[in-house]
């Protein structure tokens, strides 16, 4: 007999992914497939100087003697590397204005909600918006270069500050990190860059959105964001992709530096295509981002509510090497239908007086997997460190998965780490409970993931606490929308 | 006068086991009932059913609710129609506060009324003033719902809520267990400050003691699913007198000594 439960269940994976169109654009495409010859054509078709080339090829190389990791509680299909291309581009991005950007390209971010009209724009937000491998367009800028901060797209950085560039690009994740760092290093196409001068306190929120349209393609963005002392900037991305039956590869890499006393927020809506309700298509999400506190009491803190993807492979983490500099890890991560998430952090204790936060919240729906995968270290030098993990999970239904793999690692007798965990269920009785008070049961559903959610929700930016609150529900209610 | 709920010949079972055996009530609006019952009488089941939790079925009978056929309305159809469970093991939801859930609860139900929803503001203003009848603290609509409560908070909170609500039909199921006598005055205090000619109460019962403070105008004595009394206020008392193994069965039927 099928409970009310199964039925919910029903209706909620049947919920429908709202940013699945495909825009038909002129892109101008490398070739499918991988070898120092793409690499070549990445590098010309961007007009970077010659010390790029041989980045990227140096990371080429050493990528082609690494093997893909397969540690993390996922389970997918070998990934050919050969079958997916590596850059794809909108022809007309060229432009001088805002005004001058596409009409095509401009109604793709209109119907995903990021008008690219500054007057149209939240006041406050600035956005770079990056289409497959190149950044389009981006707001605010000669405002924000009032106050020396530099807010533009990789390829011009390269380009405008290389000093910058090289001193400071994979620094925090050198291509010899990981597999997919390594692999970014190589082909990556664009991203944003943010420069914030010391002791300014940067006035608007930065944020880029992430947006997947050609078929077949990988995306390889790169992020850089540099707080020089005293200064202090909030980042956000989101992003989205089209509804395909393939599985399209997304492998960035983002590298936060805070100098002494700088503080950088960096929170992430992240709502890639997450296949569809058999577990066809969808965005295979293997991300490195790390940040670096380099200076003395500066803070790096992350906030991510991860809805979307076929598979999650991020652990954004931080290096607190000044002496009491603060990491902060704020996650929520809701996976539903055959979704798989495998994520967390790393707080690297160098310095001594540092302390990090991780309050993670997983949400496991369907026939998904949730996997919380979380490494605190704490060094012999870092006196009286601390660290207080809280990671807990929350189960919907009979079908889904929900793991946990704190790693604590402490060389040091002062330090003091705190964990707690909890597991709990939406069941039959809490959502009776709500009903015998008049709340429909998606309404009941809703309200106790957001309250579940709350801790993580109030560190996101006030309009994107909004968002972030409404993607949630409707990434598990099938009725609406 | 049309009953507020009129009950005919339930029979209910659980996991194919008969629990109701053919009950038949009418409850009408004003009145107090007390349902009182040894432990798997089916007290609970009857709250249960009427309130509509899963996992029970019915095997024959009928309920009407204000005319209504009750089992084809879901549970918060019948929430917002009035009918009002304070639960005998109400659930902890970890991170929604009270106002919150209540005020969701509270316009829903407005909603189906036909009236507007509350603002916050307006809400708390209504919930202070009903939490002062039952001498709640302030900070407790801070608190998430029902977590870290003691066994006394959660039933004062229940009948804070039906205060709040202000249904039709009331059910206590065993709001009583588990008080000591300060508690429980307190919480018939709310009951009895929500009698209304317009309102109905059905209070489930193990012991007489709760039926000294909200006194029932009839009394039921449910027995193997089934009720095989009912009376006045007398009949309380005199269970209480007795014990439930006056009611023990003898073979297939119900010995019931005559009441003088």
């Amino acid at each position: 007999m099928p409970t009310q439960q199964d039925e919910l269940l029903e209706r909620l994976t049947g919920s429908e992914y709202k940013y699945g169109f495909v825009a038909d654009i002129d892109e101008e495409l490398a070739p499918i497939g991988l070898n120092e010859d793409i690499i070549r054509f990445i590098w010309e078709r961007k007009g970077e100087p010659e010390w790029m080339l041989e980045w990227r090829l140096r990371a080429f190389r050493h990528w082609r003697t690494m093997e893909e990791p397969r540690w993390a509680k996922v389970v997918y299909p070998p990934i050919d590397y050969q079958a997916i291309r590596y850059y794809a581009a909108p022809k007309k991005r060229h432009v001088q204005s805002l005004e001058e950007v596409d009409p095509e390209i401009r109604r793709i971010f209109d119907k995903l909600g990021i008008p690219l009209e500054e007057q149209k724009l939240l006041a406050g937000v600035a956005v770079d918006a990056v289409l497959d491998s190149a950044s389009v367009a981006t707001t605010f800028k000669e405002k924000l270069a009032q106050l020396g901060i530099i807010f533009c797209s990789m390829s011009e950085a390269i380009q405008k500050y290389p000093e910058l560039v090289q001193r400071y690009l994979g620094s925090v994740v050198p291509y010899t990190d990981n597999f997919f760092a390594a692999l970014n290093s190589a082909v990556f196409s664009d991203g944003s860059f943010v420069y914030v001068p010391p002791g300014v306190r940067c006035p608007m929120e930065l944020s880029t959105y992430f947006r997947i349209n050609a078929a077949r393609t990988g995306q390889f963005e790169r992020t850089l964001i540099i707080a020089d002392e005293g200064s202090y900037v909030s980042y956000l991305e989101g992003c989205t992709a089209p509804m395909r039956d393939e599985n399209q590869l997304h492998a960035a890499v983002v590298e936060l530096i805070a100098l002494d006393g700088a503080e950088i927020r960096y929170s992430t809506v992240q709502n890639w295509y997450p296949g569809d309700r058999e577990g066809r298509g969808g965005i295979y999400n293997f991300v490195t981002k790390r940040g670096i506190c380099l200076g003395k009491e500066a803070k790096i803190s992350w906030t991510q509510v991860e809805t979307g993807s076929a598979i999650t492979w991020k652990y954004p983490s931080v290096i607190l090497k000044g002496d009491g500099s603060i990491g902060e890890f704020y996650s929520v991560a809701l996976t539903n239908h055959h979704q798989q998430a495998d994520t967390g952090t790393k707080m690297i204790h160098i310095g001594r007086h540092t302390r990090s936060r991780i309050v993670s919240k997983g949400i496991a729906a369907g026939r998904s997997n949730n996997t919380y995968r979380g490494l605190v270290r704490i060094l012999r030098g870092a006196d009286y460190a601390r660290n207080y993990t809280q990671c807990d999970s929350l189960l919907i239904g009979n079908a889904c998965g929900a793991h946990t793999f704190p790693y604590i690692e402490v060389l040091n007798p002062t330090a003091v780490t705190e964990h707690e965990a909890t597991t709990s269920k939406i069941g039959d009785d809490m959502l009776f409970y709500c009903r015998q008070r008049g709340i429909a049961e998606e309404d009941a559903i809703a309200l106790i993931v957001n309250g579940y959610c709350r801790e993580v929700l109030n560190h996101l930016p006030m309009e994107f606490a909004v968002e972030a609150q409404k993607l949630l529900a409707i990434s598990l209610e099938g009725s609406v929308g | 006068m049309e009953p507020l709920l009129s009950i005919r010949n339930l029979r209910v079972a659980v996991d194919g086991r008969e629990i109701l055996k053919g009950i038949d009530l009418e409850v009408c609006r004003g009145e107090v009932h007390a349902i009182m019952g040894p432990n798997g009488s089916g007290k609970s089941t009857l709250a249960a059913v009427l309130a509509g939790r899963e996992g029970y079925e019915v095997l024959e009978g009928e309920v009407l609710y204000n005319g209504q056929n009750l089992f084809e309305m879901e549970p918060e159809e019948r929430a917002r129609a009035g009918l009002f469970l304070a639960f005998q093991y109400p659930v902890e939801i970890a991170g929604v506060t009270m106002a919150t859930f209540l005020r969701t609860a509270l316009n829903e139900i407005r909603k189906a009324r036909g009236e507007e929803a509350l603002d916050p503001l307006a809400f708390l203003t209504l919930a202070r003033e009903r939490m002062e009848w039952l001498g709640i603290d302030p900070s407790f609509l801070h608190r998430a719902v029902n977590e870290g409560f003691s066994g006394g908070e959660k039933k004062r909170s229940e009948i804070f809520q039906l205060l709040l609500l202000e249904p039709q039909l009331a059910i206590l199921d065993e709001t009583d267990s588990g008080l000591d006598i300060d508690a429980l005055k307190i919480v018939a205090s709310g009951v009895n400050r929500m009698r209304a000619p317009e309102r109905a109460f059905i209070v489930i019962t193990h012991y007489q003691r709760l039926l000294n403070y909200i006194v029932p105008d009839i009394v039921h004595v449910l027995f193997d699913g089934r009720i095989v009394r009912s009376g006045g206020r007398e009949l309380a008392l005199q269970l209480e007198e007795h014990g439930y193994d006056w009611l023990r069965t003898d073979g297939e039927t119900v010995v019931l000594p005559t009441l003088e």
